[in-house]
């Protein structure tokens, strides 16, 4: 019997069992991340390895330098999120891992990695959906939350709005048609001068400066389009920049930084709103790192308590890449009977809505 | 003893398995299909076709590098999640070092090379001498008139395999003439059975280690790295 028959086998006796170990592994960018997740919501462990004083000096994330650093990494952090789960390795039931999309390179050190323990251990393998992870983030954070909702995903690889109708049902409503959210942020931190990664520096700056100060342009792209375009935004900050150092004139930083994330929030959130009205949905959920922004936070907490939506959204650690969400998107899937063969392959991109 | 090892570090893909006695069972493929894909099933069919569990291996060899990033790192990976999973030791072997033990007692000097791009090959020299197998020069990735240009100082004869060949016989020829010959195609790539037994080797020498600290070696810095130097520290030439 070869091992995807009694992987198969297993998973039989999973999907009725209790307190099911699901070991998970996430290396699709710079973080190495390993989790043990019991039955879909409990992260025993959550352990993440991040690289980002290593890509600093480059100012992004080299994927080389990420795959070298994933595999150095890979097999103290799967030992540490062990531990800290105080279980051990034969009490693991099923392993997870981020298969796409994500940096092809660093991808394959987990899928490698992920297949060969869980062919020397015997258990069952589950590829996921990186967005799918970042989505059932929110399961880890809220025990009870259950589909459907209305998602917004939005980190420095993604801008989505999907709409969650059931585990594993996912329906894309939006996304960007060129420069994720995280992205621009990224981007225009550069321009700055404020360093990597964006996101919290940007957000930083601008907590001293006056969101209304410049009049960025607010990109909405045709009627009833539920898209999103960010870079016409960048170029537009980086124009302000060129224009203002042309004319000599002192750039306000922090009123640069406030008014871009500004618009970039007001995008978000609009659309997001206008989706969930769309889909009749009752609860608004947020998910991926530029979910960890506070200002995103409070603009969505207002709207969605003015229009009379519920609200989630995950901790600041369970916004960032993390093998916890990978874990519990795998315990769905295998839920439902789904399992990957040994010829599991990374993927650069894939579709959520079809794998 | 028994040994499982894995060489990806081209573009053949190669599982065996080995104890004291025999090379037990070996697979090499060398077709367009990725390393990911195809890794797994090869190592899963090699333990199959002899009636082994993987729970019976003793040690992990892997070919170390240098070699195609990609490919040195879904062999390291799997390696390392075979002997995690196992608690199991893992021997790196240099690529260069096995593709040349594919010429056992072989007269002259044996001289693999690897396609490395950027006009360069990976290489190293190699010679046998009364039943022993020695290194006459270290790992390089060095542009192949290099290589040539002291090649043309040594005397010997010297017999040319690995995925560098095809692409520079013609030059070699030229500059080597009669000196120059070429490995048979049986011998001329990658197996994991040299692979393996260099590993037993150093097994016996009390070499191996720990899966958890092993990393490929790519004898080349990251793009990214090289240029970051050159702009920082123009004085160092590497
Ligand atoms: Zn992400």
């Amino acid at each position: 019997m070869g091992y995807i028959q009694r992987a198969a086998e297993k998973l039989e006796r999973l999907k009725s069992g209790q307190n099911i170990n699901i070991l998970a592994i996430e290396t699709s960018c710079d973080e190495t991340s390993c989790a043990v997740v019991r039955n879909g919501r409990e992260a025993l462990s959550n352990v993440i390895s991040t690289q980002i004083e290593v890509h600093k000096k480059y100012g992004g994330v080299v994927p080389e330098i990420a795959s070298r650093k994933h595999i150095e990494l890979i097999d103290y952090v799967v030992d540490e999120s062990i531990k800290e789960a105080k279980v051990q390795l034969k009490s693991i039931d099923a392993i997870a891992v981020t298969m796409g999309p994500g940096l092809v390179g660093a991808l394959l050190v987990g899928v490698s990695h992920a297949k060969a323990m869980a062919f020397a251990l015997e258990v069952p393998l589950v590829g996921v959906h990186h967005i799918e992870g970042h989505i059932c983030a929110n399961y880890v954070q809220h025990k009870c939350m259950e589909p459907p909702f209305v998602c917004l995903v939005a980190s420095g690889g993604h801008s989505h709005l999907v709409h969650v109708m059931d585990y594993g049902g996912y329906r894309i409503l939006g996304k960007t048609r060129d420069d994720a959210a995280g992205e621009a942020f990224d981007k225009v931190a550069r321009a700055l001068g404020l360093g990597y990664p964006g996101g919290p520096l940007v957000e930083k700056e601008a907590q001293k400066g006056d969101p209304e100060a410049v009049d960025f342009p607010r990109t909405y792209l045709e009627p009833g389009s539920l898209d999103f375009s960010f870079s016409g935004l960048k170029t537009a900050v980086l124009n302000y920049l060129n224009v203002c150092r042309q004319r000599g004139e002192q750039v306000n930083t922090a009123d640069v930084a406030a008014s871009f994330q500004n618009a970039v929030v007001e995008v978000l959130v609009n659309k997001t709103m206008t989706a969930a009205t769309k889909c009749g949905a009752e609860v608004v959920a947020l998910a991926g790192g530029v979910a960890s922004n506070d200002r995103l936070r409070k603009e969505f907490e207002s709207r969605c308590a003015d229009e009379g939506f519920l609200l989630k959204y995950p901790s600041k650690l369970l916004c960032t890449d993390n093998a916890a969400m990978i874990g519990t998107a795998g315990y769905y899937r295998l839920r439902r009977g789904l399992l990957s063969p040994m010829t599991l392959n990374a993927a650069a991109s894939m579709e959520i809505d079809s794998y | 003893m028994k040994i499982l090892a894995i060489d990806t570090s081209s573009m053949v893909a190669s599982a065996a398995v080995m104890d004291e006695e025999k090379l037990v069972a070996e697979y090499i493929i060398n077709h367009k299909k990725t390393h990911s894909e195809q890794l797994m099933p090869i190592i899963e069919e090699v333990l199959e076709s002899c009636g082994l569990n993987i729970r019976e291996i003793d040690a992990i060899a892997v070919a170390s590098g240098p070699g195609s990033f990609t490919g040195l790192r879904i062999g390291a990976a799997t390696a390392k999640g075979l002997a995690h999973a196992c608690d199991i030791k893992i021997i790196g072997v240099p690529t260069l070092d096995g593709l040349a033990f594919n010429l056992p007692y072989c007269q002259g000097i044996i001289c693999p090379i690897m396609d490395a791009r950027r006009n360069q090959v990976y290489t190293a020299l190699y010679k046998w001498d009364r039943g022993n197998f020695y290194k006459l020069k270290p790992h390089c990735a060095i542009a192949l008139s290099e290589l040539l240009e002291d090649l043309k100082k040594r005397e010997e004869r010297i017999v040319f395999l690995g995925d560098g060949v095809p692409v520079h016989r013609d030059t070699i020829k030229k500059v080597l003439g009669d000196r120059a010959g070429f490995a048979p195609l049986n011998a001329d790539r990658q197996r994991a059975s040299s692979i393996a037994e260099l590993a037993l080797e150093a097994l016996k020498r009390g070499e191996g280690q720990s899966g958890d600290v092993f990393v490929p070696f790519y004898l080349r810095k990251s793009q990214a790295e090289r240029e970051y130097d050159k702009k920082h520290k123009p004085e160092d030439t590497e």
